[in-house]
């Protein structure tokens, strides 16, 4: 029977953090928010995670299981070495057990004008825009804002302040929008000590996440966005 | 605490009315279970259907097409005038979500692009690659950003509150970080809590998406249409049932039996095969499955997509690979998936009327936990994602109409005494009478769902659903003792949420069992046909303390006269 180990603490209780150990039955293809699921039904209910969809999607399950971020519902139970170590995302506060306090990581995001602002009034039917200027988008519409990356980041660690690698992937999405005319007001934003000059370049956020995306690949192009933005006989870096 | 307008969901209905009630300039909040990025709408994959005539194949398509395809679908019970405000609005709102930033997918000519879809007779299904849900709903929280709506994250609504005037006032919440109770005036309530899925195993849905938001209106008084109108997805991941989307078969993905035959042509013309209703195609999957023709003799049919080649699979359905390779280490450019029935939407929900309003004054829904009804016995893929957007902008729309006279302040009063009742009630509730685990209690009914109330049912076996849920139900009233804790308390989640899931499956059942016809879902192996000198009409249940009352609506025929749905 495959052993978990859990992180356990309830601010409430007045008692330190602890990890219990929980036996769950060895099932052929069992994730590891199966596996919670198994705790919190027939060993202990007082146990509490966040999760939804099931499937990779909401974004609910980030966690942090055998030194790794990721989402406990597409973690198998039986590639990971046991015992099975889970703990909550990192520096943010722990509402209780599993489930952290995500205010500052939602801050952050907004802080980049997360929504499309429209170079001109919209036409009556749809923006034009051609495949090409649509693939631009892929590799940054895909996040669903799970905080792995956030989570893994030792920028964040150090400065809540810090926008993340989330809100800075969310900032290209909107720069590289055919029909989005805030470019500059964009870049201004995380071009500020905030910003993407705080990112250290260790990959982490990219290594984690659980999409496949590349946060510091964003960031390095916001840096070369905002470079050629003062300087624009660079326009050749900007690719 | 007190706003003009409250909404409860976060998901593409409850953002959509969000936006349009605030922009019309009343005071609203959205309170939310999920942050609103959880909510399941992001887990929709096909796309949206309107008649924008983008694609190639689809240049004479219009609303009315659309209309006709919709009620045909539903095997007449939609109420017609209800379809044709839906297909009207359609190519609007999509348009507008394009304007807002949603990055759907596009033809050369930089126009939305469009795939075909199950029982549509054009290519009308616009779509973001298979991740259209996802794009559509964070497109709307950016939107609701953009406007400043105000949100409850995590807070889960217990019970509404409804006055003596009959007049709603409000709901009691529960802020789930906190653990306290708080109460929320409001002149109008909005209901966006989308589906019931999880009253049944072998569901595509989040774990978030149960009959909670439908029981707690029901047990306010409001009643609950066509419940026993459960989609069965054609194609859920074995073993997981994990949606595979209809985009798949769209894109020309072929289901195979045992053998290796394309069996829809047996069920089927050959202009529709894997691409007939779904009520069609999941009975079809079921039928091979019965008949001993599942792969390996298991109760699995191939979803086959390798004949589409690489470069598409990774262009239209990339979301699709990586759920197989996620999930079952399959990869489906070279190998075929395997794929069951899996219970997918409740076409039906709250009563509501083509504004969303009930019949309690000032209490709307939108969405999937509502019937308007546009989907009437069957739901053709591609309208949910609609639904929410057409129905949750009307009833956002309609509310801010409502509350714009009325005065800006709470009913204390009426607040009081619901909050008193509320009290009451959980304290009789959840008091601890025994030591059954209600996690066996959930996990029965999930079993049980899916058998006596599945695909095929007939009298028989409703009888018996009926009756073990009443005992699931005898039994929940000697559960173990709630966990006591403040904050995060999931174990009282889970229960209330499985409180929700019980009176609901019984709707389900009872509303089957006196259905003595087969129409869309509703298969009746004991009354295999439509019966429309009969049946032609919604069902309703009122909650009672005996149990689920019954009554029926007319409805509306305009424009399309019933006649024998042949694809």
């Amino acid at each position: 029977m495959p052993q978990f180990s859990v992180f356990r603490y309830d601010p409430d209780a007045g008692t330190a953090p602890r990890f219990d150990t929980y036996a769950v039955p060895d099932i052929k293809g069992m994730t590891v928010l199966e596996g919670l699921f198994y705790i919190l039904e027939e060993l202990d209910p007082s146990l509490a995670f966040r999760c939804s969809c099931r499937e990779a999607v909401c974004g609910s399950c980030a966690m942090h299981i055998n030194g790794q971020y990721r989402l406990a519902c597409k973690t198998q139970v039986g590639a990971l070495k046991e015992p099975i170590v889970v703990r909550p995302l990192a520096h943010m506060p722990v509402i209780r057990d599993l489930v952290v306090d995500m205010t500052q990581f939602w801050a952050n995001y907004r802080q980049i004008k997360p929504y499309l602002i429209p170079k001109e009034t919209p036409p009556a039917k749809e923006n034009l825009q051609t495949p090409e200027q649509r693939k631009k988008l892929d590799p940054h519409v895909d996040c669903i804002l799970c905080a792995a990356c956030y989570g893994s980041c030792p920028v964040a660690s150090g400065d809540q302040n810090y926008l993340g690698p989330h809100a800075l992937l969310k900032a290209l999405r909107f720069v590289e929008d055919s029909r989005d005319g805030a470019t500059s007001e964009r870049l201004a934003i995380v071009a500020k000590d905030i910003g993407v000059f705080r990112c250290h370049t260790v990959f982490n956020c990219q290594k984690v996440c659980p999409r496949d995306l590349d946060p510091t690949g964003a960031i390095s192009k916001l840096k070369i966005k905002i470079l050629v933005e003062k300087m624009p006989f660079l326009k050749f870096l900007d690719r | 605490m007190f706003h003009d307008i409250v909404i409860i969901g976060g998901g593409l209905a409850g953002l959509r009315a969000a936006v349009e009630a605030g922009t019309m300039g009343a005071d609203v909040a959205v309170v939310s279970k999920l942050h609103p990025i959880r909510s399941h709408s992001g887990a929709a994959q096909g796309g949206i259907n309107a008649a924008l005539a983008n694609h190639p194949d689809s240049a004479d398509d219009t609303p009315e097409r659309h209309a006709y395809d919709t009620i045909k679908g539903s095997d007449f019970l939609a109420d017609q005038e209800a379809v044709i405000a839906m297909t009207s609005d359609a190519p609007g709102v999509i348009y507008e979500m394009e304007h807002w930033g949603c990055p759907f997918s596009r033809l050369e000519n930089g126009k939305i692009a469009q795939r075909p879809f199950g029982g549509a007779g054009y290519p009308r299904t616009c779509y973001g690659a298979d991740r259209t849900g996802q794009y559509l709903l964070h497109t709307l929280y950016e939107r609701t950003i953009a406007v400043g709506t105000r949100f409850y994250e995590e807070w889960m609504v217990l019970q509404l509150v409804v006055g003596d005037d009959k007049l709603c006032k409000g709901v009691v919440a529960l802020n789930l970080s906190s653990g306290e109770v708080e109460l929320i005036g409001a002149n109008a309530v909005i209901f966006a809590t989308g589906g019931a899925g999880r009253m049944y195993g072998n569901t595509t849905n989040a774990h978030a998406s149960t009959a909670l938001g439908m029981a707690i209106p029901y047990w306010a008084g409001v009643p609950l249409k066509d419940m026993e109108f459960i989609q069965f997805h054609p194609t859920g991941l074995y073993g997981s049932n994990i949606l595979m989307t209809e985009g798949c078969r769209g894109e020309g993905g072929y289901l195979i039996n045992k053998d290796g035959e394309r069996f829809m042509k047996r069920y089927v013309s050959e202009k529709f095969m894997e691409l007939a209703p779904r009520d069609i195609v999941a009975r079809s999957i079921q039928t091979e499955i019965n008949e001993g023709r599942g792969i390996d003799g298991k109760p699995y049919v191939y979803l086959d997509l390798r004949h589409l080649g690489k470069a598409r699979i990774m262009e239209r359905l990339p979301g699709i690979r990586e759920h197989c390779l996620d999930f079952v280490g399959i990869d489906p450019i070279d190998e075929p998936i395997p794929v069951n029935p899996s219970m997918h939407y409740t076409m039906g929900g709250i009563d509501v009327n083509i504004d969303g309003e009930s019949k309690t004054k000032g209490f709307y829904a939108a969405g999937e936990c509502c019937a308007v009804s546009v989907h009437g016995a069957n739901r053709l893929g591609g309208n949910s994602l609609l639904d929410t957007i057409v129905f949750g902008r009307r009833s956002g729309k309609a509310a801010a109409l409502y509350v714009k006279n009325l005065p800006h302040k709470p009913d204390e009063k009426a607040l009081a005494k619901g909050f008193e009742q509320f009290k009451a009630w959980q304290a009789d509730y959840f008091a601890s009478r025994g030591d059954e685990n209600p996690y066996h209690i959930k996990k029965e009914l999930n079993d049980l769902m899916p058998t006596y109330a599945g695909i095929f049912r007939d009298g028989e076996s409703l009888k018996v659903g009926l009756a073990k849920i009443r005992e699931l139900k005898a039994r929940f009233k000697k559960l173990r003792a709630i966990k006591e804790i403040r904050r995060f308390n999931m174990d009282r989640v889970w229960v209330m949420e499985l409180a929700g899931n019980l009176d609901v499956a019984e709707v389900v059942c009872l509303g089957a069992l006196a259905r003595t016809e087969s129409r869309g879902s509703h298969f009746r192996t004991d009354f295999k046909t439509r019966d429309d000198s009969n049946w032609l009409k919604h069902t309703l249940a009122s909650w009672s303390p005996e149990g689920p009352k019954l009554s029926y609506s007319e409805v509306q025929i305009t424009k399309y006269q019933p006649e024998e749905r042949k694809y």
